[in-house]
């Protein structure tokens, strides 16, 4: 029985290398790339939040422009409970990176149907880049709780 | 085969007055689970764009609810049955009993604590949610309240440590008791992991909800939640692995095949807390690198789970092969079925396994990127916290009742029923909310007065709704057989704990003693984290707490 039990370690023990294998393949491969360090928005005390953002480029232009041919940068402002701006248009196989964070409370930035799943926490940016190859209206939800009308919290994607 | 080695045959029970309190603390909890899956309810028929917590007396919103429902079930609940069950299950292993004043101190902390944070979320002072991230602000009482919660848990830790150095004393040179060293790991564990929450909630939240602090750093403090929020997870898990190693091999006739294995199981979760990180793989201000390495522990913290699952699965092998069953599966079906106990956590470990399988989805990040946040999460910890530690609570509960009672369960055959009908109504409902999760179903939302919705939610809302609804008729037939075995079993003389066998007995010589030694691996478990979480605490050290609040409600 003892050499089971050894044989159905390393079994799973294999199992799990080979997961991480697959892992590491498909974001170094695949060139995946989760939200991480985009840089932070430093408040001295007594200044708020939300007057600091307005100053601070990339945030006092929020809004969706082009940076080249084809790529384009999104930038949204996620406030209790509404996103600034709560429609995006882009044209079909646009590659856009979006810059969002958060003025009060901690929101969610997702675009439902994509991998497009972001938590933005005040003083922090999260930075993601996404191509819409598909035309169509997408859903833009917050999927992180943050007070009583978070339910209300949602805005599109347009991609014609 | 060598002989079977029984560690404690006598058959020790502790004095009245300790069994009272591990009563009250089962009690309790389950009292608790009772508020809880009445407000669950209300979240299951949400999905189906119902409404019924507009009739709940004093709750005024979905979110309200939701926090009550988070916060009993999924802190208070687990907190008050492993404080009782694994006090109890330690005075057994090592046949003594327990420090009465610590004891009383354990039950009494987490019972005021839990009616403070009770208090603040029936007067919607905190509709926070349990993952209450600020700035989100919660009155004061509720972060007082889960501090608390968490000392009791240390309290109960203290105890047994105070027993277990009696026990060596004693014993000198002598192995500790597997259901003893299973019980002391479980808080050891807990131990260390629970510090992240109480800094976050006594350094920062409750002087901050006081005015005593200006503000608070999100990110920083939702990594400490998170530093304690996934290891919670093992707190819930680990009692009810205490029941399959150490008890069900009993209740099913056969005995548990390896000693060491099981130690090394144990031990493996006290190294592998600082995972944490991977319940933030969609957070900014975390590289890449850190959520990579997070994502290979997260995958190592399967391997005592897959342990788990061979041991378990041969002990029972060895009782349905007693019991005349034979052939590659014949003795699956010969393990006492009809003992509702057993059925219970058999069909609970079946929900484990899906639950394992949809939580290494969500520890690949690249899966994750779908599904972060939406319903599917949900779904996973309702197999995991919702069945295979909320049905192995309600097995174990099935003699463990009738023990503290000297009372016969009343109708097996209603219990049997219940246990087979909770774990139904969770495939269903964690299904729904699997499959609409992957549609982008959001989690923790009020979706009967969402302003969105999308035609492809509509029937795994509806199973959810099932499935939930199901759940809570099944839930509540348990407290129904609780209450009448309590008032109306029959009595009996007072019985043992299903005290399970090892067939090889932990060897004295070599290197096995020092798995014992429960010093070494917290340093270990120790260096780890700071190795984890070192250089992300460093970089938000000071906390900057400039952010300002948002009062609530």
């Amino acid at each position: 029985m003892e050499r089971y039990e050894k044989a159905f370690l390393a079994a799973c023990a294999a199992v799990l290398v080979i997961f991480l294998c697959a892992l590491g393949y498909s974001s170094v491969a695949m060139n995946v790339h989760l939200p991480s360090f985009s840089g932070r928005i430093y408040c001295r005390a007594g200044q708020k939040l939300r007057k600091v953002l307005l100053k601070t480029p990339p945030f006092d232009h929020t809004g969706v422009r082009e940076i080249a041919q084809g790529k384009y940068q999104a930038v949204v402002i996620a406030k209790t409970w509404a996103f600034t701006p709560n429609e995006i248009d882009l044209p079909v196989g646009a590659e856009v990176r979006f810059v969002a964070t958060s003025v009060d409370v901690t929101h969610g930035f997702f675009i439902v149907g994509t991998r497009v799943n972001m938590m933005l926490i005040p003083g922090q940016i999260s930075e993601f880049t996404y191509r819409f190859t598909k035309p169509g209206e997408y859903l833009l939800i917050c999927h992180e709780y943050c007070g009583q009308l978070h339910h209300t919290m949602s805005g599109k994607v347009v991609v014609k | 085969m060598s002989t079977a080695v029984v560690s404690e045959p006598s058959g020790f029970v502790l004095p009245q007055g300790q069994l009272n309190v591990i009563k009250w603390n089962i009690y309790f909890g389950f009292a608790v689970l009772a508020v809880g899956v009445i407000m669950g309810l209300g979240q299951a028929l949400s999905y189906a764009r119902v409404n019924v917590v507009q009739y709940y007396p004093v709750v005024k919103s979905y979110y309200q609810a939701l926090t009550i429902h988070g916060v009993f079930n999924a802190l208070v609940l687990t907190t008050a049955f492993a404080n009782g069950f694994i006090a109890l299950t330690t005075a057994r292993g090592l046949g003594r009993k327990l420090n009465n004043a610590l004891l009383h101190a354990a039950f009494w902390t987490l019972f005021v604590g839990s009616l403070l944070a009770a208090y603040a979320m029936f007067a919607d002072k905190a509709s926070v949610l349990y993952t209450f991230y600020p700035p989100l602000e919660a009155d004061w009482t509720f972060y007082l309240g889960l501090a608390l919660v968490v000392v009791s848990t240390w309290i109960t830790s203290a105890a047994q440590l105070v027993a277990l150095r009696g026990w060596r004393k004693d014993h000198p040179g002598e192995r500790v008791p597997l259901l003893a060293f299973m019980s002391i790991a479980t808080y050891v564990m807990w131990d260390i992991a629970s510090v992240g929450l109480a800094v976050e909630v006594v350094v920062f939240l409750l002087p901050w909800s006081l005015g005593l602090l200006p503000g608070v750093d999100p990110m920083l403090d939702r990594t400490l939640f998170w530093f304690t929020g996934h290891p919670i997870v093992y707190f819930w898990l680990l009692p009810v692995y205490v029941s399959w190693y150490g008890l069900i091999p009993k209740q099913a006739g056969g005995v548990l095949f390896s000693d060491t294995v099981t130690r090394v199981a144990f031990i493996l979760f006290i190294l592998l807390i600082p995972v944490g990180f991977h319940h933030q793989f969609m957070d900014p201000g975390v590289s890449q690198g850190l959520k990579f390495t997070v994502a290979a522990m997260t995958f190592a913290i399967f391997f005592p789970s897959l342990i788990t699952a061979f041991s378990v699965m041969y002990a029972l092998e060895i009782g349905g092969r007693r019991r005349g069953g034979n052939g590659l599966v014949g003795w699956f079906f010969r393990i006492p079925w009809s003992d509702p106990s057993v059925a219970a956590q058999v069909l609970a470990m079946i929900a484990f396994l899906l639950g394992g399988i949809s939580g290494l989805m969500n520890g690949s990040y690249t899966m994750n990127m779908e599904i972060h946040n939406t319903a599917f999460i949900s779904g996973h910890f309702h197999q995991t916290v919702g069945c295979a530690v909320a049905l192995s609570y309600m097995g174990i509960a099935y003699w463990l009742i009738p023990y503290l009672e000297r009372r016969e369960l009343w109708s097996p055959r209603l219990a049997l029923f219940q246990a087979f009908l909770y774990f139904f109504a969770v495939m269903i409902f964690s299904n729904g909310l699997e499959a609409g999760g992957m549609e982008g179903m959001p989690r923790r939302t009020d979706m009967v007065h969402a302003t969105y919705g999308l035609a492809a939610w509509k029937i795994p809302g509806i199973m959810t709704a099932f499935g939930g609804t199901l759940m809570f008729v099944s839930a509540m037939l348990f407290f129904f057989i609780l209450v009448m075995t309590i008032v109306a079993g029959k009595k009996t003389s007072q019985r043992d704990l299903p005290f399970t066998a090892t067939v090889q007995a932990p060897p004295t010589i070599g290197w096995q003693p020092r798995l014992d030694r429960l010093s070494y691996w917290v340093l270990a478990s120790v260096v780890l984290v700071i190795a984890v979480y070192g250089p992300f605490i460093l970089q938000h050290f000071p906390p900057s707490l400039s952010t300002a609040g948002l009062l609530y409600p």
